[in-house]
């Protein structure tokens, strides 16, 4: 209990404790969405007006390439990790994680990675490139070509590739001690399919993230090496084709899809069941279900290169397979609204996120099942209605999934409760946002207007729907600061939570709020799926004692796994500096940090 | 390393921790090699200029090397059997042995790449000179790390501070090390036998 109990920086630096993990990755990864929504608000302001001047073709470029980026990779992903990281060691009745110190390196991993992609927009200086922005410019998938030296010689698609290159090893170091935490922390009697169906479907993530990020580090080598070392992997006049680096990222892509909406699927049937009183409704179909869209969703990627011309055959098979992905993720948003039904529903804000996320999320599904037939995705590809419908899916789902569950865990996490007043003003100004920002975006598409250009002229028709939609993302803007007031003023001004401020059903709520270092003064026997609902064959289970029988012995804190994660980016200024040595610098770095970590006495 | 304290821990799977984690990350590294070999032969055959693959590959040398490295993964069962029964002097021995095939497979690495150089195949002269360096410059940095991981724990042997309780370790530097010659296999039969 030593370090993890103190204050102080070094105790954060050090830190190898689960809970202090999930802070830190929330409040990182939620500047990030800042930063991430900062650059989208620019973007609608641009496009405010046809013949927009607020910012050049090429700023546009890094805006928008710069806000996907930033929000699926250092928004979305860590703001589920952060969730990973607090609950679902308490969901399964267990100390910590398999491996404490590996995540703090996860953590510290992403914090670097992010900071270098971010550099960029200040770097241009060092680079002598004569404006201050060389942020990535090739858009959020950065097709082949484009990115090749020749096309873009700058250093914008260097940090790129360099960021995602290091963000993918804290990914993938994440996703193995997920897996095996899960797998094999979970207390007596707690069987897989007694397991909560959040820390489920991060089971299913984090099976997804260890096989999908490989094939994109694959194709992010190949990049490098075409940018530094003269290698053809993506250059046609050498026999190769473009092609290739599509197959790649999106053999990882789509599968990043459910790696983003499944934590927020796992959120909502968490959520849904405690503000209705009922137990969630077919919990069995919505296990399988999650594993099946896992399995299903590496089959699919190519419904993402339909305009590449890949030929009826493969045309044919993926739109068969699209639209089957579809039957799974339909049957969960059955059992949610039959979760629902004849519930003693409590109007929670937590839970009007819960229910956002299911209207928002039918309609991105719903125009994603019309993206699913090639000729119909023909016409639709690269115009607003494929932004419209990413924006339903990513905002309307995987945002509103994540902030039902800010709404349901933040007591958890910080003893106190959010104000709820605030929270449905959030709630209603965010949604009534939503569908002012992105539901034109149908039309603006189908009118005409390709997606990624930096103005349009008042003859294509669509500036009026795109003036409502900048209102609506304002409007999304002043709610994300009302978000931001409740979570400050809760620090000083919210209710103190008790143990179990919601009547939940699952472990985290038998333990106080914040939990102390070891989480379960005495680790729990589950007896059932919902031991803390009296159900047809148990009672309640007990709580465990506020005061545990006999002192317990957490690990300290560790300097290394913070040592190790700084190598990376100084490895990566090597290429972006084209410096040779300073490789071996971030190298040495990396292995003394990994050799003290590997030799200094840790109990787990 | 030195505090197999995760062994003796209760898990819900019945196994440790460590190595289920090692499964998981060699079913990462799976997706690692599949998305380069798939490149390989993806990319086949499509190069504009030589050299070309059979011009250049000398099966009889890579033969050697893949006995070599197939002989350093008995001698990898062998250190584990020695460090489980907790004959460290034998342990020491098969240890170092696995290590010294690995270097030597690096030693035929880096002649092979020399003379492939001297003969005017780089990694920037075609496509199979991208592909075929990457695939095996990215398995060649996989036996340097182990050959690194075998040094460290051989190291240790000497010190004293390594003993059956660590055998954990030891079975898990084996996984790996396996994983990596089956991945040369692989490779192997890809690159050079099926031309």
């Amino acid at each position: 209990m030593s370090e993890a109990t103190g204050g102080g920086l070094k105790s954060w630096l050090t830190t190898t404790d689960h809970k202090r993990i999930g802070l830190l990755y929330f409040w990182t990864a939620f500047a990030f969405f800042l930063v991430g929504g900062v650059e989208a608000l620019v973007i609608r302001l641009q496009l405010a007006h046809p013949d927009g001047h607020l910012v050049g073709a090429e700023t546009y470029n890094q805006l928008f390439t710069m806000h996907g980026t930033t929000m699926i990779f250092l928004a979305l992903m860590p703001l589920g990790s952060s969730f990973f990281n607090y609950i679902v060691p308490l969901q399964i009745g267990a100390r910590d994680v398999a491996f404490p110190r590996l995540n703090a390196f996860s953590y510290w991993v992403f914090l670097f990675g992010g900071l270098l992609l971010n550099a960029s927009w200040f770097a241009g200086p060092l680079f002598h490139a004569g404006v201050l922005n060389v942020a990535p410019d090739a858009g959020w998938f950065g097709y082949a070509n484009l990115t090749e030296r020749q096309y873009s010689p700058g250093p914008n698609i260097d940090f790129w590739l360099l960021g995602l290159q290091i963000l993918g090893i804290s990914s993938l170091a994440a996703g193995f001690n997920f897996v095996v935490t899960i797998l094999n922390l979970r207390a007596p009697g707690l069987k897989m399919m007694r397991l909560p169906t959040f820390s489920w479907m991060t089971l299913v993530t984090n099976f997804l993230i260890i096989t999908a990020f490989p094939v994109i580090t694959v194709g992010l080598l190949f990049l490098m090496f075409d940018r530094f070392f003269g290698t053809h992997f993506y250059v046609r006049e050498a026999g190769a084709t473009p092609v290739l680096w599509q197959h790649l990222f999106w053999l990882f892509g789509h599968p990043e899809v459910y790696i983003l909406i499944l934590p927020a699927m796992g959120i909502v049937s968490d959520v849904l069941p405690t503000f209705s009183r009922k137990p969630l409704f077919g919990y069995t179909v919505v296990v399988y279900s999650g594993i099946l869209i896992g399995f299903m969703g590496w089959g699919v990627w190519s419904h993402h290169m339909f305009s590449v011309g890949l030929g009826p055959i493969a045309d044919s098979v993926f739109a068969a397979t699209t639209m089957l992905i579809a039957v799974p993720t339909g049957v969960k948003i059955f059992n949610w609204i039959a979760t629902l039904w004849g519930g003693d529903i409590r109007g929670t804000t937590a839970l009007h996120f819960a229910v956002g996320f299911i209207a928002m999320f039918i309609i991105g599904g719903l125009s994603g099942v019309s993206h699913a037939s090639p000729p119909a995705d023909l016409q639709q590809t690269d115009s607003y209605y494929v932004v419209a419908h990413i924006h339903y899916v990513f905002f309307g789902g995987t945002i509103f999934g994540l902030f039902a569950g800010i709404y349901y865990w933040w007591p958890k996490m910080t003893g106190r409760l959010l104000d709820e007043t605030l929270g449905k003003v959030h709630f209603w100004l965010q949604f009534i946002g939503m569908n002012l920002a992105f539901f034109p975006m149908h039309f603006i598409g189908l009118l005409g207007m390709p997606r990624r250009v930096y103005t349009y002229s008042p003859d294509l028709g669509v500036s009026d729907l795109n003036l409502v939609s900048t209102i609506g993302a304002l409007l999304i803007g002043l709610s994300i600061l009302i978000l931001v007031a409740n979570l400050w003023r809760s620090r000083t001004h919210g209710a103190p939570a008790s143990n179990d401020p919601w009547g939940g059903a699952t472990l985290e709520w038998g333990i106080p709020s914040p939990p102390p270092p070891y989480n379960f003064s005495v680790i729990p026997t589950v007896e059932s799926r919902l031991p803390r609902w009296r159900t047809e064959r148990h009672g309640p289970m007990k709580d465990p004692p506020a005061r545990p029988p006999a002192p317990i012995h957490m690990p300290g804190g560790s300097w290394w796994p913070i040592v190790a994660a700084f190598g990376l980016p100084v490895m990566a200024l090597a290429p972006l500096t084209h410096t040779l040595w300073v490789v071996f610098v971030g190298a040495a770095i990396l292995l003394f940090g990994i050799y003290r970590w590997a030799f200094e006495p840790f109990e787990v | 390393m030195t505090h197999a304290v995760a062994a003796t821990h209760h898990t819900s799977m019945g196994l440790d921790s460590r190595k289920m984690a090692f499964w998981a990350f060699i079913g990462s590294e799976c997706l690692l090699f599949g998305s380069l070999i798939s490149t390989y032969l993806v990319y086949k055959g499509r190069s504009v200029v030589g050299p070309y693959p059979h011009e250049i590959l000398n099966i009889p040398f890579t033969s050697v090397s893949t006995f070599d490295l197939l002989m350093s993964s008995l001698m990898m069962v062998l250190a584990l059997a020695a460090v489980q029964r907790g004959d460290m002097k034998w342990g020491k021995i098969w240890l170092f042995s696995t290590a010294l095939l690995g270097l030597v497979f690096l030693g035929g690495q880096v002649i092979e790449f020399t003379e492939f150089v001297h003969k005017g195949l780089t990694i920037s002269t075609n496509l199979f000179g991208c592909t075929f360096f990457v695939l095996t410059g990215t398995h060649g940095a996989h036996v340097t790390v182990g050959v690194l991981w075998l040094l460290t724990l051989w190291v240790r042997a000497l010190q004293g501070k390594l003993g059956p309780a660590n055998a954990m370790t030891v079975e898990i530097t084996g996984l790996y090390w396996h994983f990596v010659d089956v991945v040369w296999i692989v490779i192997f039969t890809v690159v050079y036998l099926i031309q």
